[in-house]
């Protein structure tokens, strides 16, 4: 049987996607349902003075109206951060109480403070106008850059500072900078990006009044991490008498990690009410209340020397968390973000300082790259920076710089096991036909257009692990995998993984690994996630963790099944266990030539008697069954890497930014699915392109979010975006037996620094902010228009 | 969304007559609707005007291009009528919204709503359009008056909108990149009888623009526009673009539209 690892297998789930037979929760609906509607504060900051219900209990079809003096009688618990972050001083970092209904304060537009369950939505709808919230409305804060210097949001919060965080040596890099021939400066701010899944958040919940269990069927990227936070945090209900079910979830990005307010107020309300409660996000409260992300200010600073060598990067960060911190809203900025501050390059000192402040706006949380992106961005435009200041080739400043012997020693945290950046950059040049630029440029040139080119090397170090080390830096839970594999008895297998898909195709990709791993077809192999009640436990799936961690599970879980197999067989087949091989899906005795099938040892292992003779083939020791768990924890991140190149032409009388050619190769290890893989890279690309031309997410000065539809915030669309040109390069894993790296973020992180990159390229070195939008564009044309006359 | 009444109209009398200043008249929805789902708007009573036959169609007959009330976006964008007698306004509607809007959206819903970035609003200035209605024509310079509005009565019904065949002329615009509604939209049209330069999207209400319109009446070129100053003020300004930015571009997609002629 040929491998299947390696091959472009057709999605599994594509024929419920494609034909709209995928099951979402909100095509959930259980006989007896309420609906529910939340009424969220239109301020950003106020103080909640009183809300009346009663005209509002008495609107036809309202079941019940709760508040956050309901939460509190009941003594159900808020919202958390995951991470606990040290500031350099010593001190543990600040987090305000987020109850799931605000009380006494709200501190962002969409800030729940009231819930109405009535028989209809539209009734829920028309009762929630007459709920009366009197407002006390204070002073907004939304400036990030002013946060720091504004009245405290949160009470005990001083300056709203969360933490000020420090990675790395201030001594080591004044030393550094003293011997610097040259230090390149650049200020930075990071756009801040709403992520927009395809499907809204929702929630159905079902109260079982015989059981007293809950089910709570959610749009969730980590179920089980749902429960425990909505069980040990939230107080609704213990673990046992909690089931949470992420069905068919259309995309996440990190926005559907967290557990939110309307989870826990829906849990707890069907209880109280004993009726089952359905909620589905509109569009405009997604926008509003889906956990943001990026919103950074940074201060970089890189030490060069003449010929282009680095001695030495600071980065300043004030990074924007919020109102509140979420789950890994407090580690984007610091552990996500600090250690990949020094990009691909040897350099010998370095530090990463990061202010994390409050704001009364949306929370800011983890969105695909999650800090990896923010980091990229700063160290890939100053390099670009450095190598324009001292009249370098991009590419040469890059090779010049890069680490060629590995296992390298990343200079603030990572130890990078594997990795040929020269190679991928060398590849990427080749294909994006670098030394034609300067013949494309003329080109474009001469049609009166503008022409650049972007280039970025990146790293990211993603499937965050090992446990230990991720709790000592803070984490409030180990990042382990789970997966159960189970052999029916006629010879099926289930596979189940703690990761979750909600786009990444797991169905399809697990599935060719334990399809090899255990001989069988993968027609017969069905992958199982997304429900507490199926699967032991889950972390779930971000940071591209799902295939090195997940999958490893899996693989593990497999060996697993195959030595008690070996077991098995050996009794059935007369051998000792060591004298059996297992090679395509066979048990085979060499010296006798006898063998059985996987799926024979799966039969007996379930029936182990013939009638009339007392004779098992389970060895003495075994029990019946052929199911086995694993809980993988990996010694290490992965390490992906890859080297991005793109051009733009731009319309000097319009601005229009045009992305014309982009080109990205790419090293994930070991490839499973080529077909899959290469869609998200093009998904990456799509949202880095995104962050770089089009997506903006703005608040005016009293906190209200001006892009709070598709008619003010630009996604990118289909025809923005050039066909992409893909190469991989391999260099595998050494901490993981399939050798793979993770993919999911790789396309986000290089695409925005590459494509702007480009821009500033084709504007001659003239700095614009994010997202590089037409009207920007236009006035740096005007400015350089203006400057090359005087030169002339 | 509040509840309503809602009613299909068999004929334009039947219509008008259930017109009151609490109602609405529904065809292709594509702004009504979405209002009255984000509680922006709500009506006593919807009339649908959607099952009068003779409200849409298109007609070409002389020097003119007569089109229904209730065309879609789509008829008049595959219509080879229009394509041969005004390519430039085929080529307008192919670029409004997406598919389904094409699908939907009607001729007489885009100018009665009169939003300051639609497309069709510049083309009735551009080509001399008369606005058919149940009781009178209005030429199109009388029509739009303002933002979202109209000289239209609260039971007047559009029946066609007749535009004039020009010379030549072209219909250019810089999409919001979020939308896709015009930032700015300019619709030169070269007539036996003057020039005319309908812009959209710039100021609060369709326009215009004479001071362009009489640069090319001395010179049909786009060099003509290089002169001509175009102010910001009294033009819109948001986060996509301001003032300034929009009276730059009024000029620069004049002359790409007189390129393009």
């Amino acid at each position: 049987m040929a491998s299947l690892v390696g091959s472009r297998v057709e999605r599994k789930e594509d024929k419920r996607f494609l034909t709209g037979k995928g099951r979402y929760t909100s095509d959930i609906n259980i006989a007896n349902q309420t609906y529910a509607i939340f009424i969220r504060s239109p301020h950003a900051r106020a103080k909640i003075k009183k809300i009346d219900t009663s005209k509002a209990l008495k609107s036809s079809g309202v079941v019940e109206i709760l508040t956050g003096e309901h939460i509190a009688q009941d003594k159900i618990g808020g919202l958390i951060a995951g991470w606990a972050i040290r500031s350099e001083d010593g001190s543990e970092m600040k987090c305000p109480a987020n109850p799931p209904l605000a009380k006494d304060s709200v501190n962002f537009v969409g800030d729940p403070v009231a819930v109405v369950f009535a028989e209809t939505l539209d009734e829920a709808r028309a009762a929630a106008d007459l709920v009366k919230v009197d407002y006390k409305v204070l002073k907004a804060v939304s400036n990030l850059g002013e946060a720091m210097n504004s009245e405290a949001i949160h009470d005990g919060i001083d300056k709203n500072l969360c933490y000020d965080w420090l990675l790395g040596d201030r001594q080591k890099v004044k030393e550094a900078f003293e011997k610097a021939d040259r230090i390149i400066k650049l200020d930075i701010t990071n756009n801040r990006l709403i992520p927009n899944a395809m499907e809204p958040r929702a929630c159905v919940i079902d109260y079982n009044t015989a059981s007293e269990e809950i089910t709570c069927y959610t749009t969730s990227q980590n179920p089980h991490l749902s429960r425990l936070i909505m069980s040990a945090f939230g107080g609704v209900a213990p673990e046992n008498k909690l089931r949470v079910v992420a069905p068919d979830v259309g995309g996440g990005f990190g926005s559907k990690i967290n557990l939110y307010n309307e989870e826990i107020v829906c849990s707890w309300a069907s209880k109280k009410i004993e009726r089952p409660i359905k909620w589905v996000a509109e569009r405009t409260e997604s926008f509003l209340t889906d956990t943001h992300g990026r919103d950074h200010i940074t201060h970089a600073e890189l030490a060069v020397t003449n010929d282009g060598k680095f001695l030495g990067f600071k980065n300043e960060t004030i990074a924007n968390l919020g109102a509140y911190a979420r789950v890994f809203g407090t580690v984007t900025p610091t552990y996500l973000f600090g250690p990949c501050a020094t990009g691909v390059y040897i350099m010998p000192a370095a530090y990463s300082n990061v202010k994390a402040v409050y704001t009364n706006t949306a929370p800011v949380d983890a969105y695909r790259g999650a800090g990896r992106p923010e980091a990229t961005y700063t160290i890939e435009r100053i390099v670009d920076k450095a190598a324009m200041e001292l009249g370098m080739d991009p590419i040469e400043i890059r090779m010049k710089n890069f680490p060629t012997e590995f296992p390298f020693k990343q200079t603030l945290v990572h130890q990078i096991d594997s990795g040929d950046y020269v190679a991928g950059l060398n590849k990427a040049k080749e294909m994006a036909d670098y030394d034609g630029f300067a013949a494309r440029k003329k080109e474009s040139e001469s049609k009166g257009k503008l022409r650049g080119i972007g280039v970025t090397s990146y790293f990211e170090a993603c499937g965050i692990a090992p446990s230990p080390v991720v709790m000592m830096l803070g984490c409030g839970v180990g990042l382990w995998e789970s997966a159960e594999v189970r052999f029916n008895p006629t010879g099926q297998v289930t596979v189940y993984t703690g990761s979750h898909s909600h786009g990444q195709s797991h169905q399809t990709t697990f599935a060719q690994i334990a399809a090899d791993e255990l001989g069988v077809p993968i027609e017969n192999i069905d992958v199982v996630h997304g429900d507490t009640d199926k699967g032991t436990f889950g972390m779930g799936t971000y940071g591209s963790r799902s295939l090195t961690v997940g999958g490893i599970a899996i693989v593990n879980a497999c060996k697993k099944i195959v030595n008690k197999g070996k077991r098995i067989a050996a009794k059935m087949l007369e051998a000792s266990p060591d004298e059996v091989d297992f090679k395509n899906g066979e048990f085979v005795v060499a010296k006798s030539n006898k063998k059985k099938t996987i799926g024979e040892v799966a039969f007996a292992s379930y029936l182990p008697g013939v009638r009339d003779e007392v004779k098992s083939p389970l060895p003495e020791g075994d029990e019946p069954g052929l199911i086995e768990s694993s809980f993988f924890d990996p010694a290490n991140f992965s390490f992906p890497a890859g080297s991005h190149i793109c051009e733009v032409e731009i319309d000097p009388e319009t601005g229009h930014v045009k992305l014309d050619k982009y080109t990205a190769v790419d090293d994930f290890g070991t490839i499973v699915n080529p077909l899959i893989v290469e869609g998200q890279v093009h998904g990456g690309l799509a949202q880095g392109i995104g962050q770089a031309l089009y997506e903006n997410a703005q608040y005016d000065d009293s906190g209200q979010l001006i892009t709070a539809s598709y008619m003010d915030y630009t996604m990118p669309r289909a025809d923005d975006l050039p066909d992409f040109n893909l190469g991989f390069t391999c260099t595998k894993a050494t901490t993981n037996p399939l050798g793979v790296k993770g993919c999911g973020e790789a396309g986000t992180i290089a695409a925005t620094p590459t494509v702007m990159n480009a821009v500033i390229n084709a504007l001659g070195g003239k700095e614009i902010s994010l997202p590089a939008t037409a009207e920007k564009v236009w006035k740096a044309c005007k400015e350089m228009k203006k400057s090359n006359a005087k030169a002339a | 969304m509040k509840t309503f009444n809602y009613h299909s109209a068999k004929d334009v009398k039947e219509a008008s007559k259930l017109a009151s200043s609490n109602s609405a008249f529904l065809a292709g929805g594509m702004t009504t609707i979405p209002s009255m789902k984000l509680g922006l708007a709500s009506y006593k009573d919807i009339i649908d005007i959607k099952r009068i036959k003779k409200l849409s169609g298109i007609k070409v007959s002389g020097k003119k291009v007569t089109i229904g009330a209730t065309t879609k976006h789509s008829e008049v964008a595959s219509s080879k009528d229009v394509k041969k007698a005004i390519p430039s306004l085929a080529a307008l509607a192919e670029g409004i919204g997406d598919p389904q809007v094409r699908n939907r959206g009607t001729i007489g819903g885009s100018i009665a709503n009169n939003d300051p970035a639609a497309d069709y609003p510049s083309a009735c200035i551009a080509l001399n359009a008369t606005i058919h209605t149940n009781n009178r024509s209005i030429v199109a310079e009388k029509f739009f008056t303002g933002m979202f509005e109209t000289c239209l009565k609260s039971n007047e019904v559009i029946e066609a909108i007749e535009f004039s065949i020009p010379e030549k002329s072209s219909y250019q615009k810089l999409p919001n990149p979020a939308s896709r509604y015009a930032i700015i939209g300019v619709y030169v049209a070269k007539h036996k009888t003057g020039i005319n330069v309908g812009v959209t999207g710039a100021k609060s209400c369709v326009y215009n623009d004479k001071d362009l319109a009489g640069a090319l009446t001395k010179n049909f070129s786009s060099s003509a526009i290089d002169n001509v100053k175009i102010s910001s003020s009294g033009m819109n300004s948001d986060i996509h673009a301001s003032s300034d930015y929009r009276a730059n571009m009024v000029k620069a997609f004049a002359k790409k539209a007189v390129d393009a002629c």
